[in-house]
C-alpha cells in the first residue's frame, strides 16, 4: 500500500502530505471525529466535516484553523482527491476516502452501520484498502437494535421514578449523550452535565436539531432531577456528586455492558448495551461491503479480529495505534454542587 | 424461567443488600410453587449431578455459532464465564418459549439416560428458544454452578422476611438434607423435613477479626482465651445411633475422616459438638501444609493415614442429650463439655482444645506472640456470659490473629485479567533470588486499589520484555511485600516452595529490586514451621 503509511506520529498519507487522526503535531490533520483519542491539541491546521468544526472549537478552543467538507464532496490535496463519508458513530464523524491513480483507500476512524436516529448513517465505501476499528471485534459483542434498548431504559427510569429514585444515565458527552436525548425525547425533562450542555449548545449554534435539555447549576433542585432524568459523562458516574442526590441510581451506557463482569466493576445499578461502534456482525458487514483486498485493524481486539479476518480470506493486518480510549481521556470539571430545596 | 432470569438481573443490578433481599422477597412471594424449592436448592449449592459434560456443551456452543475454537477460547477469556460466553456467542433464537424453571430442571436431570445425540437435541433446541439472559441461566442450571452474590444468611434473611419465620429455624432448615423435588416450599422453610432427619447441623457461630486493642473489650475476667487453630471448622454430629461430620463449607466430610468414626460409640445420641479438624501427630499440631493433603479426596492411603493423622479439638458443645444449647451462656457449655470429654479414650484425637489463662490483656498478647510455636493463628476471644449465635454477630466472638507471614518479591510476569479485568494487567507472578537468578515464588492479583492497578498496568504496558500469549515479561523493578499464612514444600513450583493465600500486602515504591528476598531466607521459615509438628 503506497497510499498510507503508519507513522508514530498517526496514519500519514505521504503523496497528499497530510495525517489522519494524528497523535502528535502535524502540519495538517484531518480528523475523523471530534472524541478525545482521535483528535489533539496542537495541529496546525485541520480539516474534517462541517459539524465536526464545532466540536474541535469546544474541545481545543477557538484559536484553530479549520476547513471543512460537508459528505460526498471531493477536494483535491497535492493531487490526492480526498472525500467524507458518514461513518455513524457520533454527528459528524467521517470516513476519509482517499483515491490516488486509481487506488482507494478509506479510514473509518470508529464507526457503527445502525443507524441512531442523529447521526448521518453509516454508508460502505469501496476501496481497495479499508482501516477498520475493532473496539467490539469478539463474536460476544452483538448489540439488540436501539429501540429494544430504549424500552429498556424508559422501564428502567419509569421504576426508578415509582421507587423515588433518581435516574442517572451514564453516557459520553459526544455522541451517547446526543443519542440518548433523541431516543428519550418527550419522555421526562432531561437535565444534563456542563460538558453535555456546552457541546449540545454548539451542535444547536451549527444548525443540528436536538431535543430541548435543562442545564445542571448551582440552583438546580434535586427534587427536580429526581422527577426527571440525568445525564453525565463516565467521570461523573462514581463521584461524590451522584451520592449527593435523592436515592441515585446509575445507569451505563456502553458496549462494555453486554458483559455481566463489566456491568458489576463500574458498579453501576444497571448497564445498557447501546454502544456507537460496530458489533461483531456490524464489523464484519462492513468490512465485507467495501470489497476491500486489505484491511488494516487500527484498535480494540485487533490480534483477534485480524487473525479472524485472514481465516476467512480477508487479508488483514494489525497495526498499531494510539485509538481506543475515548472514555479514559474525557476531561471533566466538577459538577456544582446541587441544592436541597429548603422550601 | 422468565421470573427467575428476571431475580437473577435484579440481584446483579443492585449492589445493596437491601434491594436484593427485597427482589428475593417478591420473587418467593410471585414464583411458581414447584419452583421455589429448587432455587433454594440452587442458592445454597446443592448440585444436581451435570446431565451433559461441559466439553461437549462447549463443543456444540462452538459449532452453532459457527466461529472456530480459538476464537471461542478468546471470547471465553475476555468475558470470564462460560455459561455467559456460550449465551452471548450463539445466534439469536429462533422461537421463544416460556417454560417454568422447574420443567427446565426435571429435563435436564432427565437427560442421564439419553444418548449423546439426543441429548445434543435437547440442548439446541432448549438455546433456540430462549433470549441471551435465559440461555445463561439455562447453561448455569446445566453446570450447577449458581454462584450469583447471594450468600446464605442473604437467603436465610429474605426466605425469614417472606415467611415471618425466625431465621435461625429457616437456616436449620435449609442446611439439612433434602430434594427439592421431594419437598414443597411451605414444608421446606417450615422445617417439615428436619425432625426426622438426624444430620442436620447447626449454623456455625462465627467471629470477627479484632481491629482494635483488646482492651477496649473490658475486663479480662469476662473473657475466655483459646488458641485459633488453621484448620477445618467441623460439626460433629451424633443422633440415632449416626454420626455426621460437617465442615463449615456445610459439606458433610465424614467419609473424609476415618479416625474420628469411633465416636460414634463413644458420643451419647443428641450430642453435637463445634471445633477443628487438625492433622495431630504425637500430641502436636501440625502446620496446614500437612491437614491439605488429607482435605478433599475420594480414598485415603495408609501413608496419608500415617503422615497426617486427624484429630478434632473441640471447643464447643451445641446440643446435648437432644436439648439445643445455644441459648446457654459459654461458661456453662464449656464446662459440661470438659465433662464429656473427659469421659472419651482416646484423648489424643478428641482433644479438649486448651483454655489459654491470663489476668492482664498485656500478658495475653505476649502469650499470643508463642502462636506460630504450635502452629496456630493467634487467639481466640469468647465472652463468657455469651449464647452460641447463628453466623457472624460483632461482639461476643473475635479472632485476634498474630501477623501473616511476609516476604518482598519482585514483579516479573503479568497478564490481563479476565471478565472484569479483562481491560488492565491485574494477575502477576512474584519472584524472590537465588543467587544471582530470580526464581518465582507466588502469583497474586488482590490488595491493590484501582488507582495502583491503573499505575501498574501502564508500568506493564512500557516495560515489557517478551509476549507469550497474554503474559508479559517485565522488567525486574517493581517491589512487592507479599503476605502469606504459611508455607509448604511443593513440587510443582520451581521454588520447591509454595506459599498459603498469598496476596500482595503493599506496593514497596521505597524498595529495589536488589533489596528483595532470597529463597534461603524462605526455606529456613519452612524448616522453622516443621519444626513445630
Amino acid at each position: 500500500m503506497s497510499l498510507l503509511r503508519f507513522t508514530n506520529k498517526g496514519i500519514y498519507c505521504k503523496k497528499g502530505d497530510f495525517y489522519i487522526d494524528p497523535w502528535q503535531p502535524v502540519d495538517l490533520a484531518v480528523t475523523t471525529h471530534g472524541h478525545a483519542d482521535h483528535v489533539k491539541w496542537g495541529n496546525k491546521a485541520y480539516l474534517c466535516h462541517d459539524l465536526t468544526k464545532p466540536i474541535l472549537h469546544q474541545r481545543l478552543g477557538i484559536d484553530l484553523k479549520i476547513e471543512t467538507l460537508p459528505y460526498n464532496k471531493q477536494i483535491d490535496i497535492n493531487g490526492v482527491k480526498l472525500s467524507l463519508f458518514p461513518a455513524g458513530h457520533v454527528i459528524g464523524s467521517s470516513q476519509i476516502r482517499l483515491e490516488y491513480k486509481g487506488e482507494i483507500c478509506v479510514v473509518s476512524g470508529d464507526y457503527k452501520v445502525e443507524y441512531d436516529g442523529i447521526s448521518t448513517a453509516f454508508e460502505p465505501v469501496k476501496c481497495h484498502t479499508f482501516v477498520s476499528e475493532s473496539t467490539f471485534g469478539l463474536p460476544i459483542y452483538k448489540w439488540h437494535p436501539q429501540d429494544l434498548i430504549f424500552s429498556q431504559i424508559k422501564s428502567w427510569i419509569s421504576n426508578n421514578h415509582d421507587q423515588n429514585k433518581t435516574s442517572v444515565l451514564v453516557a459520553y458527552s459526544l455522541g451517547k449523550a446526543q443519542r440518548l436525548l433523541k431516543g428519550l425525547e418527550g419522555y421526562s425533562s432531561i437535565y444534563v452535565h456542563n460538558s453535555i450542555a456546552n457541546l449540545n449548545e454548539a451542535f444547536i449554534r451549527a444548525g443540528v436539531d436536538l431535543p430541548e435539555t435543562i442545564r445542571i447549576t448551582a440552583d438546580t433542585k434535586k427534587e427536580d432531577l429526581q422527577k426527571g432524568i440525568v445525564i453525565v459523562p463516565p467521570a461523573l458516574a462514581e463521584g461524590r456528586w451522584i451520592k449527593n442526590l435523592i436515592n441515585g441510581s446509575t445507569g451505563v451506557c456502553s458496549g462494555w455492558m453486554q458483559v455481566r463482569a463489566s456491568r458489576r466493576w463500574r458498579s453501576a445499578d444497571a448497564g445498557f448495551a447501546l454502544s456507537d461502534h460496530a458489533d461483531w456482525p456490524g464489523l464484519l458487514s462492513a468490512i465485507k461491503a467495501t470489497q476491500a483486498e486489505k484491511i488494516f485493524v487500527t484498535h480494540g481486539f485487533t490480534a483477534t479480529f485480524s487473525k479472524y479476518l485472514n481465516e476467512i480470506g480477508i487479508d488483514s493486518e494489525e497495526v498499531k495505534t494510539q485509538y481506543g480510549n475515548e472514555e479514559e481521556e474525557e476531561k471533566i470539571e466538577e459538577q456544582p454542587t446541587v441544592k436541597e430545596d429548603l422550601s | 424461567m422468565r421470573r427467575f432470569t428476571e431475580l437473577i438481573q435484579q440481584l446483579e443490578m443492585s449492589n445493596k443488600t437491601n434491594d436484593k433481599i427485597a427482589a428475593l422477597v417478591s420473587y418467593f412471594n410471585e414464583a411458581d410453587e414447584l419452583d421455589k424449592p429448587f432455587v433454594i436448592a440452587m442458592f445454597t449449592g446443592k448440585k444436581p449431578k451435570r446431565p451433559v459434560n461441559t466439553s461437549l456443551i462447549r463443543q456444540w456452543a462452538t459449532e452453532l455459532s459457527g466461529i472456530p475454537d480459538w476464537l471461542f477460547a478468546e471470547s471465553y477469556h475476555s468475558v470470564g464465564d462460560l455459561s455467559e460466553t456460550i449465551a452471548l456467542v450463539l445466534p439469536p433464537a429462533e422461537h421463544l418459549t416460556n417454560r417454568k424453571l422447574h420443567e427446565w430442571i426435571n429435563d435436564l436431570a432427565g437427560l442421564h439416560s439419553k444418548d449423546e445425540d439426543d441429548k445434543k437435541a435437547f440442548i439446541l433446541n432448549a438455546w433456540n428458544s430462549l433470549e441471551t439472559q435465559e440461555r445463561f441461566i439455562f447453561n448455569k442450571l446445566i453446570s450447577g454452578n449458581f454462584r450469583i452474590g447471594v450468600s446464605n444468611k442473604m437467603l436465610v434473611n429474605a426466605l425469614a422476611k417472606q415467611s415471618d419465620t425466625d431465621a435461625n429455624k429457616i437456616m436449620h432448615s435449609i442446611m439439612g438434607k433434602w430434594e427439592p423435588t421431594e419437598i414443597t416450599y411451605n414444608d421446606l422453610v417450615g422445617g417439615a423435613h428436619v425432625n426426622t432427619n438426624s444430620s442436620w447441623p447447626y449454623p456455625f457461630c462465627l467471629a470477627y477479626a479484632l481491629e482494635m486493642e483488646p482492651s477496649s473489650l473490658g475486663q479480662p475476667n469476662e473473657w475466655q482465651a483459646e488458641w485459633k487453630w488453621d484448620g477445618i471448622r467441623g460439626q460433629i454430629v451424633k443422633r440415632n445411633g449416626e454420626l455426621f461430620i460437617w465442615s463449615r463449607g456445610e459439606e458433610l466430610v465424614t467419609a473424609q475422616f476415618p479416625e474420628l468414626h469411633f465416636l460414634v460409640d463413644e458420643l451419647e445420641d443428641g450430642t453435637v459438638l463445634d471445633g477443628e479438624i487438625l492433622s495431630v501427630k504425637d500430641g502436636n499440631v501440625q502446620a496446614f501444609s500437612i491437614l491439605q493433603q488429607r482435605l478433599n479426596r475420594k480414598t485415603i492411603n495408609k501413608v496419608q493415614l500415617n503422615d497426617a493423622p486427624i484429630g478434632f479439638y473441640t471447643y464447643d458443645i451445641l446440643e446435648y442429650q437432644g436439648e439445643d444449647l445455644r441459648e446457654q451462656t459459654m461458661a456453662f457449655r464449656r464446662n459440661l463439655l470438659e465433662k464429656i470429654i473427659s469421659q472419651i479414650e482416646k484423648k489424643d484425637i478428641i482433644v479438649l482444645s486448651p483454655v489459654v489463662s491470663f489476668d492482664r490483656w498485656e500478658q495475653l498478647a505476649e502469650t499470643r506472640q508463642g502462636a506460630r510455636k504450635i502452629n496456630s493463628e493467634g487467639i481466640m476471644l469468647k465472652k463468657l456470659e455469651s449464647l452460641y449465635h447463628a453466623g457472624r454477630k460483632r461482639g461476643d466472638w473475635w479472632k485476634w490473629k498474630i501477623n501473616p507471614y511476609t516476604v518482598d518479591t519482585v514483579m516479573i510476569y503479568a497478564q490481563k485479567g479476565s471478565g472484569r479485568r479483562a481491560n488492565f494487567f491485574t494477575d502477576y507472578t512474584f519472584a524472590i533470588r537465588d543467587g544471582d537468578k530470580l526464581i518465582t515464588i507466588a502469583k497474586a492479583y488482590s490488595g491493590l486499589t484501582d488507582k495502583e492497578i491503573k499505575e501498574v498496568n501502564s508500568f506493564v504496558v512500557k516495560n515489557a520484555i517478551e509476549k507469550f500469549g497474554p503474559v508479559r515479561t517485565v522488567k525486574p523493578e517493581l517491589v512487592f511485600e507479599i503476605a502469606f499464612e504459611g508455607i509448604a514444600e511443593s513440587k510443582r513450583h520451581k521454588a520447591g516452595l509454595a506459599l498459603r493465600f498469598p496476596r500482595i500486602a503493599r506496593w514497596r515504591k521505597d524498595k529495589k529490586a536488589d533489596e528483595i528476598n532470597t529463597l534461603e531466607d524462605l526455606r529456613q521459615l519452612l524448616t522453622s514451621t516443621l519444626a513445630n509438628s
